[in-house]
């Protein structure tokens, strides 16, 4: 019997002859991810008086098929900020994995500092605007290698002002902020009701807390209603100076198919 | 690439992100498997140099496609400040075409400047800077900067200064420059209203003998006019230039930022 760990699972040899080595060398090009896999959909987030709201569904597809249905694509970082993912889940993992290591060392390195300051941002931990940077440096360098992180990425949280932040990063590393965004079918959905609530920063420091977190239901129900990919269960946070809140089972409430039997002008029916 | 610098619209459409698409020439049902390193994020810049100043402008909207994903992405930097902040910058560069690499480039020119001033203890002339920014986009030669880059600033002898460059690092000095989005709408404007191209002295002959109008510098309140009417007439015609307009006027006292609002639709 051969106990050596390359020999596992193998067929054996004094059986069937030796084994053809040559198919567990990797030679031929280096196969970085050249298209998404497992995906998940929209991401929308608006900015408010005292912070940011940001949700996204639970879903993540495998093509048409609804194959994860509890997903989490909200997550926090340092409990100052919030990074929501769309796109592929396996490059959100891979980043979920390199921004909690991220968290830990700057946790670390700050340790004394944090514990003095009360509330908000610790004072020399990296805020959202610092991880915006960050992670669109990450992003962009990942473009250059021709090997990118397949995701559309945002971040909400505070600036070096203490003023509310929302900014997006894509595959590209294209970055850019505004008082609200949306990835994916969002960009096309929800953002024109939220820009009608947030055209710019002075309308979104006008609203509250509790209009945020409607408009942000209401997009995800639109989104619900038409985008094919997604789900009627998702993740709300909320960014403020007192922290982060995920409440990842939220459900669509109120839904009206009404307008279902109206829709005409494709599927099975003829006009 | 060549049709998002090309400044033909009739041959090659006008110039949006989307006709830069790669077109499939997959056959039916296979699925094209390339990452598209590129992008284009629309916008549009201007640079006029006057005698003792210069203005550079830039729209500040960054599409992708017919979305609108920020009215508020400025594409004009203050470069080789010795801080963050820039305040005693003395040069300009504006960057338009694909905002990730134009962000790029910015942060490598301003990080060359800023090491330059401080073993030199003096900050870069715009020649000089004007120079190296070639040989930056040159660097990357076989996987460019996807980006028209403009860099202001003042000579020498304290005129207005202007050059541009192509994605690859050709350049040149001169007068105005407009590029991005719109360059094929402003540029031909500005032909006529800075370098007062097919402009005659009226009933100075006929044929040969016709005289063309005397060149001379543009004010500073003649250059801001025109700068707001090309941005207002690119506006109206070109659907990726909009939101707002940021100006930066360079001159012996440093350089001087204004932003307008432009139409949002």
């Amino acid at each position: 019997m051969d106990h050596r760990p390359q020999a596992w699972g193998r067929p054996r040899d004094d059986v069937y002859g030796p084994y053809d080595a040559s198919y567990l060398q990797t030679s031929g090009p280096k196969t970085a991810t050249q298209s998404p896999v497992v995906t998940g959909t929209s991401v929308i987030a608006i900015k408010f008086k005292d912070g940011v709201v940001m949700a996204a569904d639970n879903l993540a597809s495998y093509g048409s098929l609804a194959r994860f249905t509890d997903v989490k694509r909200l997550r926090p970082f340092l409990s100052t900020s919030v990074v929501g993912f769309g796109g592929d889940v396996s490059d959100m993992q891979y980043l979920d994995r390199h921004l909690t290591e991220l968290a830990i060392d700057e946790a670390y390195e700050h340790e004394s500092s944090a514990a003095g300051t009360s509330g908000g941002a610790p004072g020399g931990q990296l805020n959202a605007a610092n991880l915006h940077k960050y992670l669109s440096k990450l992003m962009y360098r990942r473009r250059n290698d021709f090997d990118p992180l397949w995701n559309q990425v945002l971040v909400a949280g505070f600036d070096g002002a203490g003023k509310p932040f929302l900014g997006s990063v894509d595959l590209r590393g294209t970055a850019f902020a505004a008082p609200s965004l949306a990835s994916g079918f969002g960009a096309m959905l929800a953002q024109p009701i939220m820009r009608r609530h947030a055209a710019t920063d002075a309308d979104a420091a006008a609203l509250s807390r509790e209009q945020a977190v409607q408009i942000v239901r209401d997009c995800m129900k639109v989104l619900f209603y038409r985008d094919a990919r997604s789900l009627d269960r998702y993740s709300l946070a909320v960014v403020t100076r007192d922290g982060v809140e995920i409440s990842e089972d939220e459900r669509l409430e109120q839904q009206s198919w009404a307008f279902a039997e109206r829709v005409r002008g494709y599927g099975t029916q003829v006009v | 690439m060549a049709a998002m610098f090309s400044q033909n619209p009739l041959m090659n459409g006008p110039n949006y992100s989307f006709n830069d698409a790669p077109r499939s020439n997959a056959p039916d049902g296979a699925r094209e498997h390339r990452f598209d390193p590129y992008a284009d994020n629309g916008g549009s810049t201007l640079a006029i140099a006057g005698a003792d100043f210069t203005i550079m402008a830039g729209d500040t909207r960054l599409t992708s496609g017919y979305s609108i994903n920020s009215r508020f992405h400025p594409k004009l930097f203050k470069i080789g400040g010795s801080t963050a902040d820039q305040k005693d910058a003395t040069l300009v560069l504006s960057v338009v075409g694909f905002a990730a690499d134009g962000e790029a480039l910015k942060e490598r020119l301003d990080a060359i400047c800023k090491m330059y001033r401080y073993r030199h203890g003096k900050p870069m002339s715009v020649k000089a800077c004007a120079q190296r920014l070639s040989t930056i986009l040159y660097q990357k030669r076989f996987f460019p900067y996807y980006v028209h880059a403009i860099l202001g600033g003042l000579d020498e002898d304290g005129k207005g200064a202007v050059y541009s460059y192509d994605p690859v690092g050709s350049y040149e000095r001169e007068q105005c420059r407009a590029g991005g989005a719109a360059a094929s709408l402003i540029m031909p404007f500005l032909d006529n209203q800075v370098n007062f191209k097919n402009q005659y002295v009226p009933n100075s002959g006929e044929g040969h003998a016709l005289q063309e109008r005397e060149r001379r510098p543009l004010t500073r309140a003649e250059v801001e006019m025109l700068v707001k009417d090309a941005f207002d007439g690119a506006v109206e015609r070109h659907i990726e230039v909009g939101d707002g307009l940021q100006m930066m006027a360079i001159t012996k006292d440093g350089i001087e930022e204004i932003v307008l609002p432009l139409k949002k639709d």
